[in-house]
């Protein structure tokens, strides 16, 4: 279980996520909505410890807020970002190696498989060659590979084409039949009815946590439905 | 005497294979290939095609290396210049005649495994006749510490149609002290591209200074600068293309990483002097990039391992 108390997230001196409650359980997939801005990315690199933070965040009940990106990690945490990085020099394989946990081509290619994408791929490198959509596909394979307890996933499916929509949903979905508590950040519909928990992020606070398909109304009705600000 | 050669050879082979060479290309008949060590030529394979002349000299050696024309040499022409002993200077000078019409390529390793305090210099002119192309890719494998200077100086001229390509590499051991200076006069329709990756650490000291004369008709040339400096160490980058010809097109293209406290200066300069030259440039000096780092880093690898796998990559 991982738990955020009173979680807030400082940007650039100012907090932009404030006073967040929420519980994310392994094997379940919790939903994030929120509108542009409203802070649905820093919560996530808050959450991987990119960012500084108050309040607190507890994993099987240890505060976790000390450790560091790559200490959360190792620990099972990690995240894939709205924008993945490009890197010059380094193939896909290679790169996918790096989070597999058996450092073995098959596994690789399994991966790979399971986002919809080519063999053909590995031997291409990860920069400007690869399209924005590729690049978030080879993040998730690498999420993955990773087996982690907890992922975060950033908008995995903006800027993606249909039939890779169907394929990114079902890797989701293994993923969280392994076992992974899978944090999604999405706009999409189909994926919102993947999700076991839905919240509403709105000026940085959660203001609605409940079923997904309830939560989804709401947030078409409401993107940002007003509470008393403390 | 013999008996000191094949000693010195059979070691200098064994550094060449642990930084990934293929010994049997310096034991095949079908490769040609030269081995120095200091002043001394251990061995000298020439195939059809491919004629190397060599004299002593005090503090190395002088080399001439032909190819005739129309020759494909299909196997690449191994060179191997090293330094067993701690201390010294060595100078090889080298002239490079690659005939019309011909294609060769070379891959020289230099090998100064036990560096103290070492000076190499390569002073090398090359002809590439028309029609021909010549790649050139020079490897440093140098020891863990000590002092080593290395000063490669090369002019190369590229006839019509031709061309060059070299690549210089040092990421294994230290680099030192470095200073480059290549200047290259290309033809009519040739084209040519000096590519330099170069990890400095310490208080290594790099400058590398570049210059291609694009004076034909339509030559085209590249200047690409992949470097990482860590620790003191520092650099100077110059890459110059200068536009002569009609429609003539040049690039520098420099990428530096740096680290810790080192410092790095980059100066690409781009000279038209025909308004139907086009030249540009790009140069990008910074820290590790921040999202590479936390991506690498949100899959557990440490910083000082992330910062390996980016540098890794820029340096491949
Ligand atoms: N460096 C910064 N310093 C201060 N505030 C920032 C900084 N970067 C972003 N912000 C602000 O933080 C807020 C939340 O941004 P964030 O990227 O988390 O939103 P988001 O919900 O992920 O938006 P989107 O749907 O566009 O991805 C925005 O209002 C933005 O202006
Ligand atoms: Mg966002």
């Amino acid at each position: 279980m991982l738990s955020l108390r009173d979680f807030t997230v400082i940007r650039g001196g100012s907090k932009i996520v404030r006073d967040v409650n929420l519980d994310f359980e392994e094997g379940k997939i919790q939903i994030i909505l929120g509108s542009n801005g409203s802070g649905k990315s820093t919560l996530a690199q808050g959450i991987m410890g990119i960012f500084p933070t108050d309040g607190h965040i507890f994993m099987d009940g240890e505060d976790i807020s000390s450790l560091k990106v790559d200490e959360r990690a190792r620990r099972g945490i990690t995240l894939a970002f709205q924008e993945p990085a490009r890197f010059e020099g380094i193939t896909v394989k290679d790169y996918l190696l790096i989070s597999s946990r058996e450092k073995k081509l098959g596994e690789v290619e399994d991966a790979l498989r399971m986002v919809g994408l080519p063999r053909t791929m590995l031997f291409q490198e990860m920069d400007d060659s690869l399209s924005g959509g590729e690049r978030k596909r080879i993040e998730l394979a690498s999420v993955l590979l990773m087996k982690p307890r907890f992922a975060i996933l950033d908008e995995p499916d903006s800027g993606i084409d249909i039939i890779s929509f169907k394929r990114i949903a079902s890797a989701i979905k293994e993923m969280r039949n392994r076992g992974t508590g899978v944090i999604l950040i999405t706009h999409a519909e189909e994926m919102i009815s993947l999700g076991d928990v839905a919240s509403i992020l709105c000026n940085g606070r959660v203001v609605v946590t409940g079923k997904p398909a309830d939560v989804r109304r709401l947030f078409t009705k409401t993107p940002c439905p007003i509470r008393e600000v403390r | 005497m013999d008996e000191m050669y094949s000693r010195e050879y059979e070691a200098l082979v064994k550094y060449f294979e642990n930084s990934g060479g293929d010994p049997r290309a310096l034991r095949s008949s079908e490769y040609a290939s030269m081995v120095i060590n200091h002043n001394r030529v251990l061995h000298v394979s020439e195939v059809d095609g491919i004629q190397m002349r060599f004299e002593r000299m005090e503090n190395g050696v002088e080399v001439w290396i032909t190819v005739n024309e129309n020759v494909v040499v299909k196997n690449p022409v191994h060179l191997c210049f090293g330094m067993l002993p701690r201390s010294g200077r060595q100078i090889i000078r080298s002239h490079i005649n690659v005939g019309d019409g011909s294609r060769v390529k070379f891959l020289s390793h230099c090998i100064f495994p036990k560096a103290v305090d070492i000076e190499h210099v390569m002073d090398s002119d090359v002809t590439i006749g028309m029609g021909a192309s010549m790649e050139y890719e020079e490897v440093h494998i140098h020891g863990k510490s000590g002092r080593i200077r290395v000063v490669p100086k090369a002019i190369v001229n590229v006839g019509p149609g031709g061309y060059y390509s070299s690549t210089f590499v040092v990421k294994t051991g230290r680099a030192g002290n470095v200073d480059i200076d290549y200047s290259l006069f290309l033809s009519d329709n040739s084209s040519a591209s000096l590519f330099s990756k170069i990890y400095g650490r310490y208080n290594d000291k790099i400058r590398v200074k570049e210059s291609m004369y694009l004076k034909g008709r339509k030559s085209r040339g590249i200047i690409k600068t992949r470097m990482v400096l860590r620790d003191r160490s520092s650099s100077e980058v110059i890459g110059e293309v200068v536009g002569i010809g009609d429609d003539s097109r040049g690039h520098v293209d420099c990428m530096e990483v740096i680290l810790d406290d080192a410092t790095a200066r980059a100066s690409p300069i781009v000279y038209a002097r025909n308004p139907k030259a086009k030249v540009t440039h790009e140069a990008a000096i910074g820290s590790v990039d921040k999202k590479q780092l936390l991506t690498l880093m949100s899959r557990g690898l440490s910083e000082e391992e992330s910062i390996d796998v980016i540098v890794g990559g820029l340096l491949r």
